[in-house]
């Protein structure tokens, strides 16, 4: 077994943390920043940034605007007051994360683009303000958010809950919309830090090296703004701005996870399993029970003078004792495909495993599929265990061409230990010659399905709320010791839609203009030419008899 | 024969029907939409013809006429002055001047010890309208002029390139005072003497130049106007100066975002608190309370960490200190831009002001002028963008202070040079006054009466100008274009357009300034959208010629059978009455 390091190396003094990390002295808000490494099994190594800006001010609040900014981004502030914003989530996602290799990730995200946003109740014009907030949010992230429209957003009826305060349920101030093409790169990386309180020159930041970030199997950068309660007995509201990165790096890859790291490292919860040894140890320990597991943490403060030691400086050595066994499964997981054949009809399976050895539990599995797929839903079946499964709850809102996507929502109990199959067919639409794509041969992209479920737990989560939980287990909010929430994305679907020859336009102006051409040739001609008896000239022979008989001074023959 | 005609006839029908249904139909249904526009009207306005009419109020107290010469008030007089700024361009100023003795009530007002008092309580008295002057004269014996040694704040503008400093100096006047121009819109001026043996019409006349200088600190100067007209005019008649303020000052915008930062390069040794909000409502807020009829403003404050200057100041051996030359200030502001970030919720222009700490390693810093003097202010800016000023706190806390420490910033001295800076970007024109003159500082609403009716003057002007440039400019390129699309929506905006700049023109002849500032800012507004309108770029990029070479597989077996027979017919004709004729000779 190959025996990989992980070499750190700090150099930055943890006094600048202490301005930048802790709390202002006297004001009301607060950073703080997390990277937790989890080694995959697979692997790779697993790195999760967290960013967390809390502030204690409403930005929503009657009369009163907010303008004076300090820790939070002035420009993400703006946004939020103007558009009347309650709750935003946006991430930007290079490549798919392998559930079945590498376990529930921390924060799951699509591939591609995802932004959802639940509105004030107080908004009118709900579309107006979606509309001119992804033109917004796409210059602020030079993404190419200002291609959402109405033709690629929804409006989930039970799947996208609030996550922060507040239990609002009417989801006619939700939208939800996804880009599969959009592809992530540096240019969404840097404003990205940008939004960050010390940019990249100060705390964990100063490791995201986008020529590292990038070259790696995953990558998934978000922002997550919502209201929270400021403290335990949430009399008041603060605003929480989560800037999260999650990075999969390929150990196998030459070298790759030793210069990944190399500049200076801060760990504020390293994760060891029994499967590794880690140099230097650290004394802190803790536990934490995050996505119905729990595991030991060991803990690096860098607020703290003693973790750096003698040389103001952290090297962190993980050494792979050996196979380690059996992975444990994630209990949920889902994919998706199409089948079928030709350019006609085809069809969406979407196939959802329940690896519970023996509880059973219901999923919401939530599909927008695009409007030039046209679903025949009555062809819709569920089957596990080989047998129909009947949806207790669905939600379908069928397409409008060129104006809205399907929409399909259903509650789906899994039996345990079970494969459900979703499968719809569908047929494709000829599209206009200005509706295609640039590239219209690459595809067309479906965007994922997502499964949310309450997964039952093995262990009892902890529902107490406390401000020194760790970051990575706070997200989302739990409700239940008995169980936690899981949102699993499938692959997005590339679709081949019939396609024509992109000259046929021209080709058929000028065929129609000649086949009229020379209908009009024949018609105009029979109108107007005159028929006149004419002398019947000479046959060939006479003609010559003629011009010999001219020469020679004889009559002519007639 | 009779076939022949009858072959004749066809090809004429044919012909006839082609050119009265084929080519109309193929006319209409490929003709882009273009809507009326009001092109009379638009090219009317581009030979601008402005009249700018002032009310001046001329006030005799008690003690400087002869009761002979009151008998003849009240009165009045028309003065016109015009010029032409350039063949399309042309400004008539109108004085209308009226001349009355003080009320009873004036004249207690009048009476009061100081002439910021009696300014006070004139205006209290009655207000005036917003463009207009009222001067009063008063006896040469009167106390309320202030008599000798005044301190004034007089600004030095230092021009290299693109970057100005400001330095405050105080400069020290000896001199007897001849007028005092208040707050609001009342001047006092202290009558010249006068012989009693003069009739009124020697005294007014003897009055005249002194008023004129009056209105010309109070209301407009002919280079302000020329100035703001400077997007139609080619500048060559201004001033250096006026045209060293006119571009300095931001451009004429519906709205304006002011964003203050405070940039702390080293977090890690000053944590530094300001009280952005208590010193935006105290010293910002009241100016932009004045100035809410110009446009709508909206300030917000940042704090940036770790942002740093784009140059490394040089250390000084002989102050011991950091410094920044003049030259290298054109280099500080792009690096700290980028950190800056851009106002993602309007799209008005922005002004920044940075407020910055330099770290510990590298202070105090200081700014230097081009003759190498400290500027005593410590802060620079730079046209149409904004001001920076360095605020060194390394005389607050001892080497051995624990870091990072805390440091409270003196928002009044901060604010003093922002709001100095935003006075500038604004275009409240730095008046320099003639000998003589007293200017009572704006107090604490940053902005006298007077300066901002200079301002309202200045930019209804401007404004006129920019939406007549705009406008006929757009006409001009409708008529140029004919494949641009004009829908019924921007019909609409150049047609409100041209209505508003018509009623902005005759609101200024009339002398309703703050109705011509109205009509101009609505005109400019509906100008900008109909400009800017995408629908106007649907179908630039169809060329003519490609879309005949579409239409040429059709066109061309079509026309020529029909152009061929025709010119056969027309030779058949011309042929016969050759004919006719020469059997009729």
């Amino acid at each position: 077994f190959r025996l990989s390091s992980l070499i750190g190396h700090i150099s930055t003094c943890p006094s600048l943390i202490g301005q930048c990390c802790q709390r202002h002295p006297g004001s009301v808000d607060e950073f703080q920043e997390e990277l937790v490494i989890r080694p995959l099994h697979s692997g790779d190594i697993y790195a999760s940034f967290q960013f967390r800006t809390l502030w204690d001010t409403d930005f929503l609040q009657e009369g009163q605007k907010v303008s004076h900014y300090r820790l939070f981004p002035k420009s993400l502030g703006q946004v939020l007051s103007k558009f009347s914003v309650r709750e935003l989530h946006i991430s930007f996602t290079q490549g798919f994360w392998r559930t079945m290799q590498w376990g529930q990730p921390f924060i799951p995200s699509p591939p591609g683009a995802e932004l959802w946003v639940w509105f004030h109740d107080t908004v009118s014009d709900v579309d107006g303000n979606w509309k001119e907030l992804t033109n917004v949010l796409s210059g602020i992230f030079c993404a190419s958010l200002n291609f959402i429209d109405l033709t690629n957003t929804v409006q989930p009826s039970a799947s996208f809950k609030p996550l922060g305060l507040g239990n609002a349920t009417d989801h006619r101030f939700l939208r939800y919309a996804t880009l599969p093409r959009e592809i992530v790169c540096t240019e969404n990386l840097t404003p990205w830090k940008k939004l960050l309180p010390c940019g990249s020159k100060a705390g964990l930041a100063v490791l995201l090296k986008s020529e590292k970030l990038f070259h790696s199997s995953f990558h998934s950068q978000a922002v997550h703004i919502r209201p929270v309660c400021q403290d335990e007995q949430c009399t008041s509201k603060a605003w929480e701005l989560r800037q999260t990165l999650n990075v999969v790096f390929d150990l196998y890859t030459a070298g790759q996870g030793k210069k990944a790291f190399r500049s200076s490292i801060y760990l504020n919860c390293g994760k060891t399993g029994e499967l590794f040894e880690l140099s230097p140890a650290t004394p802190l320990l803790s536990q934490a029970v995050v996505l119905g597991d729990r595991r030991t943490y060991s803990v690096f403060d860098l607020t703290r003078a003693e973790t750096f030691g003698q040389l103001r400086s952290l090297n962190l050595l993980l050494r792979w004792k050996g196979d380690g066994g059996e992975m444990l499964r994630p209990l949920l997981h889902a994919e998706r495909y199409v089948a079928g054949f030709g350019l006609q009809t085809g069809e969406i399976h979407t196939v959802i495993y329940n690896n519970h050895p023996y509880r059973a539990f219901p999923v919401l599995l939530m599909d927008s599929v695009p409007w030039y797929l046209q679903l025949y839903i009555h062809t819709l079946t569920v089957t596990s265990k080989s047998r129909d499964n009947k949806p207790s709850y669905i939600h379908y809102q069928p397409a409008k061409d060129r104006h809205r996507p399907h929409l399909l929502e259903m509650l789906i109990q899994l039996p345990p230990h079970s494969m459900t199959e979703v499968t719809v067919q569908f047929e494709r639409a000829l599209l206009k010659w200005t509706e295609y794509t640039p590239d219209p041969n690459h595809g067309f992209y479906v965007g994922s399905s997502v499964v949310s479920a309450l997964v039952p737990s093995m262990v009892a989560m902890s529902t107490n709320f406390t401000q020194d939980q760790p970051l990575f287990s706070s997200f989302v909010p739990v409700k239940e010791e008995s169980s936690y929430f899981v949102r699993v994305y499938t692959e997005p679907l590339l679709v081949n839609l019939p396609t024509p020859d992109f000259s046929m336009p021209y080709n058929v102006i000028c065929l129609t203009c000649t086949v009229v051409a020379v209908g009009y040739g024949s018609f105009y001609n029979l109108l107007t030419r005159t028929f006149q008896v004419d002398e019947p000239s000479l046959p060939l022979a006479k003609r010559l008899a003629n011009l010999i008989r001219r020469i020679r001074g004889v009559p002519l023959l007639t | 024969m009779p076939e022949k005609q009858r072959g004749r006839y066809a090809a004429l029908a044919i012909a006839a029907v082609v050119i009265v249904v084929g080519i109309p139909l193929w006319w209409k249904t490929t003709e882009t939409y273009r809507a009326w526009l009001p092109f009379s009207e638009i090219s009317e306005l581009d030979s601008l013809q402005l009249q700018l009419s002032v009310d001046i109020e001329v006030v005799f107290s008690r003690g400087t006429l002869t009761p002979e010469q009151q008998k003849k008030f009240p009165l009045s007089h028309v003065n016109e002055k015009e010029h032409q700024v350039d063949a399309k361009t042309g400004l008539r100023y109108k004085y209308e001047t009226r001349y009355r003795t003080a009320t009873i009530m004036e004249e207690d007002a009048l009476n009061q010890p100081t002439a910021a008092e009696a300014d006070l309580s004139l205006h209290m008295l009655s207000e005036s309208s917003c463009g207009s002057v009222v001067v009063y004269v008063i006896p040469e014996s009167s106390t309320l002029l202030p008599e000798v040694r005044f301190r004034a704040f007089v600004y030095f503008y230092i021009l290299k390139s693109l970057l100005k400093l400001i330095m405050l100096i105080p400069a020290v006047y000896f001199q007897d005072v001849k007028v005092y121009v208040g707050q609001r819109r009342t001047a006092l001026l202290r009558s010249p003497p006068f012989k009693t043996s003069w009739n009124l019409k020697e005294v007014l006349s003897n009055l005249d130049v002194e008023v004129e200088q009056v209105v010309s600190t109070m209301s407009f100067g002919h280079q302000d106007i020329v100035a703001a007209l400077s997007n139609r005019v080619r500048m060559t008649k201004v001033t250096k100066e006026s045209m060293a303020d006119s571009m300095r000052a931001i451009k004429s915008s519906p709205g304006y975002e002011i964003t203050f930062s405070l940039l702390n390069p080293d977090p890690k040794s000053h944590s530094l608190h300001w009280d952005i909000e208590g010193a935006v409502q105290s010293y910002i807020q009241p100016l932009l309370n004045k100035l809410a009829p110009i446009a709508n403003f909206s300030v917000d404050s940042q704090i940036l960490y770790y942002a740093v200057l784009g140059v490394n100041p040089r250390f000084d051996n002989s102050v011991s200190a950091y410094t920044l030359s003049a030259d290298s200030l054109s280099h500080v502001i792009n690096p700290v831009e980028a950190r800056l970030g851009s106002n993602a919720a309007s799209s008005n222009p922005v002004l920044n002001f940075l407020l910055y700490v330099p770290d510990a390693h590298h202070s105090p810093l200081f700014i230097r002028d081009h003759s190498k003097r400290e500027v005593p202010s410590n802060a620079f800016h730079s046209p149409r963008w904004g001001g920076i000023m360095v605020y060194n706190v390394n005389e607050m806390y001892g080497p051995e202070a624990e870091r990072p420490v805390d440091i409270n910033i003196n928002m009044a001295k901060v604010m003093g040079v922002f709001l100095a800076q935003l006075r500038l970007m604004l275009g409240v024109q730095h008046t320099h006054p003639p000998t003589g003159f007293v200017l009572q500082s704006p107090g604490s609403a940053g902005l006298a009466d007077w300066e901002l009716d200079r301002l309202l003057w200045s930019r209804s002007v401007e404004n006129i100008a920019t939406a007549s440039t705009t406008i006929t400019s757009l006409a001009q390129l409708l008529d140029q274009i004919g494949n641009i699309v004009i829908n019924d929506n921007i019909a609409q905006q150049v047609s409100s357009a041209v209505t508003s700049l018509q009623s902005a023109v005759a609101e200024l002849e009339a002398g309703n300034l703050a109705f011509a500032l109205q009509y101009s800012r609505e005109a400019i507004l509906a100008s900008e959208r109909a400009f800017f309108d995408p629908s106007l770029l649907h179908l630039l990029y169809f060329p003519d010629d490609q879309k005949f070479a579409i239409y040429i597989p059709l066109f061309l077996p079509m026309c020529v059978p029909i152009v061929l027979s025709l010119l056969k017919i027309v030779s058949e004709a011309k042929k016969r009455r050759a004919d006719k004729q020469a059997k009729s000779d």
